[in-house]
């Protein structure tokens, strides 16, 4: 499998305090799916913000789709970000938008027609369960609700990857389990799949998937799955 | 570019109503003023062309003679000379009645009795106003009489006519100054809007908005508002005009009737709320795209 994501020796360091993700040095491959662990401060997000190009790093090299990010013109990005669904941990939902117009905001973005849209966004949201909450607005759906159209909109664009920051946090087992098997549907069509959590059942759920795991900003890798190229356990 | 059109849905990312916020009543007000004083630069532009057009070729010739005869004799010998001249349009003595009647505010009505000694006058208009023509003019006359004298009406009123001319570029400077202030309320209300839809912005790039598309939903609102508050002020600074115009054609007063608009004045300040929100529509974006790149 080609490799989508490289980071070479990336540090990130806000402001002037210790560095937050030190020696980061990791490949993932095109469809993979892989866990990222760690407990809370670790840097599972500032490591997402990086995968999802909210952020540059303080040092290293980042590539995504074979291209340099560290040195990207900021007027490239939005290409690239286009190519990244994004599931935030709050959510980010527009509140004044309905559950239709949050979902359809990547599309629209992307200069979809209307017509593809409402297709499109309906299916997906009949698919995440909320048909007949097609109108509300987030303040009227519950957590798991908005989480879950969070997910549609971060998946309706078919995205070569998708970043999840903590994606079942808010729902109980029950759709955690059917939005794993989204999750898992899209990594069978091809699409990168990096999830952030700290359920450690979910970890048992996908039994293909790598697991990321940071401890104080640094990145554990015994197996050696993630390093360049990949080295698979077992591997000569 | 797309400056003003944009979807229903691109319509809804932005949460406020129409004229929400104190900028297009700013700008009402801006525009009310802007459409007063360029109304006032153009009729002072048109009074002063006018002006010029009326008095640039006219000349007054005065022969102060005591001795009538000889007074009516140089009056004659003048006038023939000046007709004999292709510079001339029109030779026109001033009668002696006409005479009487601009004196009466300071002589009374036996002045023509008195025994005063009153030049004679006459008026004379050019077909060119060149300093070449005028000049022709004198020497004909001196060839005349020694003691004529040649006045040229524009001299008199280059004060009245240097003074419309100042008061026309002030009125330009001041809608200069107001379509500045009203650059800086828009770029001021842009940061605005910016800040308080900071959150929308942030989740727009991150899902793969352009600088553009984002600049593109703040001008076109920024824009509509420019244009409805820009309209108001017009319907008002109208309103005004008309007002003034009719006092003014009450005085009945030559110099101030002139003080008119024509058709191409009227068009371009009907215009202005165009410009207005043409230049309310740059600023946002320009402030927008700005204020975007110092953001990832």
């Amino acid at each position: 499998m080609a490799t989508i994501v490289k980071f070479e020796n990336v540090g990130l360091r806000y402001g002037i305090g210790a560095e937050t993700l030190s020696d980061l040095s990791f490949s993932l491959e095109r469809g993979g799916f892989y866990f990222l662990t760690g407990a809370s401060g670790a840097g599972k997000t500032s490591l997402l913000r990086l995968l999802f190009l909210a952020q540059r790093p303080s040092r290293g090299l980042i590539r995504l789709f074979g291209e340099d990010m560290v040195t990207l013109p900021r007027d490239r990005l939005p290409l690239f970000r286009r190519r990244i669904g994004v599931v935030f941990q709050d959510f980010r939902l527009i509140p004044h938008l309905s559950a239709f117009d949050n979902v359809a905001l990547p599309l629209r973005v992307a200069g979809t027609s209307e017509r593809d849209i409402e297709r499109a966004v309906s299916e997906m949201l009949a698919w995440v369960g909320l048909a007949d909450r097609i109108s509300a607005r987030p303040a009227t759906l519950s957590g798991g609700e908005q989480q879950r159209v969070a997910i549609a909109r971060a998946v309706i664009g078919r995205p070569d990857i998708l970043v999840a920051d903590e994606p079942t946090g808010n729902v109980d087992p029950d759709m955690a389990a059917r939005l794993l098997y989204l999750f898992d549907a899209l990594n069978k069509l091809g699409t990168t799949i990096v999830v952030a959590t700290h359920d450690v059942h979910l970890l048992s759920r996908v039994g293909a998937a790598t697991i990321m795991h940071l401890d104080s900003g640094r990145l554990q890798d015994p197996t050696g799955a993630l390093r360049y190229p990949p080295q698979r356990e077992g591997a000569a | 570019m797309r400056l003003f059109r944009s979807s229903p849905a691109e319509r809804r990312l932005l949460l406020e109503g129409r004229l929400a916020g104190p900028m297009p009543w700013v700008i009402a007000i801006m525009m009310f003023l802007t459409a007063l004083a360029a109304a006032s630069g153009l009729a002072l532009g048109s009074a002063a062309r006018s002006l010029g057009e009326d008095l640039a070729g006219r000349l007054t010739i005065q022969l102060p003679e005591a001795n009538p005869v000889t007074r009516e004799a140089g009056k004659q010998a003048i006038i023939s000379e000046l007709r004999r001249l292709g510079v001339i349009e029109k030779v026109e003595p001033v009668s002696d009645d006409q005479l009487a009647a601009l004196l009466e505010p300071w002589l009374g009505d036996q002045g023509n009795e008195a025994d005063l000694p009153i030049p004679a006058l006459i008026d004379v208009t050019l077909r060119r106003a060149t300093p070449a023509d005028i000049a022709e003019v004198r020497k004909a006359v001196g060839s005349v009489s020694q003691t004529a004298r040649v006045d040229a009406h524009a001299r008199w009123l280059a004060p009245l006519e240097s003074l419309l001319q100042s008061l026309r570029w002030l009125a330009a400077a001041l809608v200069l100054l107001m379509a500045a202030a009203t650059a800086t309320i828009v770029v001021l209300a842009a940061r605005g809007a910016l800040n308080t839809h900071r959150p929308v912005i942030e989740v727009m790039h991150l899902l793969g908005a352009t600088d553009q598309q984002v600049a593109a939903l703040f001008q076109r609102r920024i824009a509509l508002d420019a244009l409805l508050g820009g309209l108001a002020g017009l319907a008002i600074a109208l309103s005004v005009l008309a007002l003034v115009g009719s006092r003014m054609s009450g005085i009945g007063s030559e110099l101030l009737g002139s003080a008119s608009l024509g058709l191409s004045d009227w068009a371009l300040i009907l215009c202005l709320p165009l410009f207005g929100a043409l230049l309310a529509t740059v600023a946002a974006r320009l402030t927008i795209l700005f204020a975007l790149r110092n953001t990832l």
